[in-house]
């Protein structure tokens, strides 16, 4: 049935192509480029703008929602340097592989290339950094090209789409006809893995003796955590996850050995080390993974199930490579397994592993340390909040202490490592998530990067439970600097430049909360959880000098892992 | 190794720029490249000949499919195939050299397609070793400028008939 024809402005087809797609929520901030459809969102009641404070917010914003909802998130700004503050939202997105579509406007065709007002080569600039962009040339391929990016953003391996709107598109008219599907012939994603290669994949699980399964995003992605818990607890498999695979399977369960890599438990690791499987779910082997590549589960045959073909061999070798839908591939793979592997010395030597080294932090000092703040959230939670974290030692922590218990729970920027993400991120997660809490924790520097977007929280009254975790220092970087860069403490000592977070947070209205004790944090919690009626922000004044452990010094061997301090003598 | 790798491209603004973007992001060498309309008008072929070693090939491969306006990318290296290259050559000569410099010309099958009281233009065209070899010879005669386009590969016919069903192209 073909939709009957109206003619309609490039501004109106814009909504209009929105509303097809079941788009709820935009992001964005207005101008002179992207004028014409602000003035048509003006009378659109059934969509939700967003107005940010800064276009990098807008980003963040639209990848916390894709990343807590699954759909795709949105995001519109105006031309020039509207333009480009999207950017590291962009590429952050792209390392992540989060479905964004970013519309932005652009100066009217016939100025494209003459240094026009507030003109910047945004597809140019974005090339790298995206799934796919457009520049829309011609009104008649505006809604046909806001069709393919949705497509082209949520399917496969997901990603951002930039479409660049110059401003005489937005204001031509044409008859309106949105396709009902689309055809690209260079972009038709697999989804179904190779037969042979999944029954083999079975077969080799059946017969190993220490095997091992790797879980990455991708799973998440996939909607594919109930496939994996299904394949993972009538196998009896051992389960590590990727910083973007937290929460893909239950970490309260037993068979979660948590994270592996840089920061990832000591049992996990000596488990990569050692098993003879490893099977690779939706994972990139990423360098804070695997650590020195040729030493990555050296004594492992190696499957990977992944749906972008890059992925296989990029940084490790693979044995039985598998591209397809994870999702699709694990209840292949578990339908296919005949014969559970019999594996109990395996475990035993796990458990081994974790009673060794357990996870340890100073506890009986008094004073208030990172990993008990996460401790007792997680605890208080039951491991079912939306944990929104920014980046350095608190994600770390995060990513050991919080036990996730479901998938799109923990929202991290992983690849990129973006500072500055938490805060705008968790804005987003809230506009799609509401049966959850959502918790932004940001470390006393990254809070300070997007500052600005705890306006727009107050604005729309949006209740995230906005955690500082004030070490008064850029502590990851503190930690390597310690470590291998002759303690020189060069800019990271944020004490004396701080602001006064909980006046900050009162200057806007934002009931705000500080303390530096132990005994503080369960009623803090408890307080913060309870509002309702928009965002709250507690202050958690850690110690200075921790350090996230156990560590694998970039670029080691997995097993050349720090468990502890190398010098006693620098405990604080 | 040097790969010749031929891909087939939407006929699409940017296009070109993506797989160059690609390369030089993802740190591939490129030794040649060259793109040109095809017998689909929408469709353009582009030849690259790049190095690497079997990992950095299969990468590069599977990279350039990964583009969304990416239609087909075969890698030539290996399989029966026709490269060639055309390059127009500018050299000094004087009385005594234009005979020596005409049967050079004439050893590689090429064209005076220019000529003044002091230089001469030849056009050679062939696989990328003539054309090296004839740069080689005329080196010693003065090269004033000189331009080359890049190796154009494609397969041999029967290979083509064989892998057919590639070249299907519905939209």
């Amino acid at each position: 049935m073909s939709t009957p024809k109206t003619r309609m402005s490039g501004a109106d087809i814009f909504f209009e192509c929105l509303k097809r797609e079941g788009v709820e929520v935009i992001f964005g901030y207005p101008g002179g480029a992207v004028l014409k459809i602000y003035e048509k969102l003006y009378d659109i009641d059934w969509l939700n703008h967003v107005h940010v404070r800064h276009e990098q917010g807008a980003t963040h914003a639209a990848e916390g929602y894709a990343k807590a909802t699954g759909k795709v998130g949105c995001v519109l700004v105006t031309s020039g340097p509207g333009a480009t503050n999207t950017v590291t939202g962009i590429a952050d997105a792209y390392m992540d592989s989060v479905p964004i579509v970013v519309f932005t406007g652009q100066v009217p065709s016939h100025l494209i290339g003459n240094d026009a007002f507030q003109e910047a080569d945004i597809v140019g600039i974005t090339r790298p950094i995206t799934k796919h962009n457009f520049l829309v040339r011609d009104i008649n391929e505006l809604a046909p090209t806001i069709k393919k990016a949705f497509y082209i953003a949520s399917t496969g391996r997901p990603g951002p789409v930039v479409v660049d709107l110059p401003k005489d598109v937005i204001l031509a008219e044409t008859e309106f006809e949105y396709p009902e599907d689309v055809e690209i012939r260079g972009y038709k994603p697999k989804y179904k893995g190779h037969f042979n290669q999944i029954k083999k994949a079975a077969d080799v699980i059946s017969k190993a003796k220490r095997p091992l399964l790797y879980v990455g995003g991708g799973v998440i992605m996939s909607g594919g955590s109930k496939e994996l818990t299904l394949l993972a607890l009538e196998n009896n498999l051992p389960v590590t996850m990727t910083l973007q695979g937290l929460g893909a399977f239950p970490g309260t369960d037993s068979h979660s050995l948590g994270m592996l890599g840089m920061h990832g438990t000591y049992w996990a690791n000596q488990a990569v080390n050692n098993c003879d499987v490893i099977v690779s779910l939706g994972a990139r082997f990423d360098d804070r993974v695997t650590g020195k590549i040729d030493t990555f589960a050296q004594k492992a045959y190696k499957i990977h199930v992944d749906i972008d073909p890059t992925a296989i061999d990029k940084n490790v070798v693979v044995d039985l490579p598998i591209v397809g839908d994870v999702k699709n591939v694990m209840a292949e793979i578990a339908a296919e397994i005949t014969k559970k592997p019999k594996i109990d010395e395996w475990w035993n030597q796990i458990n081994k592993w974790k009673e060794e080294c357990p996870l340890y932090y100073e506890k009986d000092d008094g004073k208030l340390r990172t990993e008990y703040v996460f401790e007792r959230l997680s605890e208080k939670t039951n491991g079912n909040a939306v944990i929104v974290t920014d980046v350095g030692q608190h994600q770390m922590w995060a990513a050991q202490y919080y036990k996730y218990t479901n998938p799109r729970s923990n929202l991290t920027s992983g690849g990129l490592g973006t500072m500055g993400f938490s805060l705008p991120a968790s804005i987003g997660a809230w506009f799609g998530v509401k049966d959850r809490p959502v918790i932004s924790i940001s470390g006393d520097g990254g809070f300070q990067m997007n500052i600005q977007e705890l306006i727009t929280a107050k604005a729309y009254n949006v209740s995230v439970k906005f955690i500082i975790i004030n070490n008064s220092f850029l502590g990851m970087v503190r930690q390597w600097q310690e470590l291998f860069h002759q303690e020189k403490y060069s800019f990271t000592d944020l004490s004396i430049s701080n602001p006064d977070f909980v006046k900050i947070g009162e200057a806007l209205g934002i009931p705000s909360y500080s303390t530096d004790k132990p005994e503080d944090v369960d009623g803090l919690i408890d307080l913060v959880l309870a509002k309702t009626d928009g965002p709250s922000l507690v202050e958690f004044k850690v110690v200075k000098e921790d350090m996230v452990f156990p560590m694998v010094p970039s670029g080691a061997s997995i097993s050349d892992m720090m468990v502890k301090r190398l010098n006693p003598s620098r405990m604080t | 190794m040097k790969h010749t790798i031929t891909v087939l491209v939407e006929n699409k603004f940017g296009a070109f720029d993506r797989v160059a973007t690609m390369f030089s992001g993802k740190g591939f060498n490129i030794h040649s490249i060259s793109i040109g309309e095809t017998e689909i008008s929408e469709v353009s072929r582009m030849t690259i000949v790049t190095e690497g070693d079997d990992k950095i090939i299969d990468q590069v491969v599977k990279q350039l499919n990964r583009l969304i306006d990416t239609i087909k990318v075969i890698d030539l290296t290996g399989s029966y195939h026709i490269e060639r290259e055309l390059m127009l050559i500018t050299v000094a000569y004087q009385k005594g050299s234009m005979e020596e410099i005409k049967n050079i010309c004439d050893i590689f099958r090429g064209k005076i397609v220019d000529i003044n009281n002091k230089t001469m233009m030849i056009e050679i065209t062939g696989p990328p070793a003539k054309v090296d070899a004839a740069v080689n010879v005329l080196a010693p005669f003065g090269i004033k400028e000189m331009a080359r386009s890049g190796t154009v590969a494609l397969r041999r016919g029967e290979q083509v008939k064989a892998s057919k069903k590639e070249y299907v192209l519905t939209n």
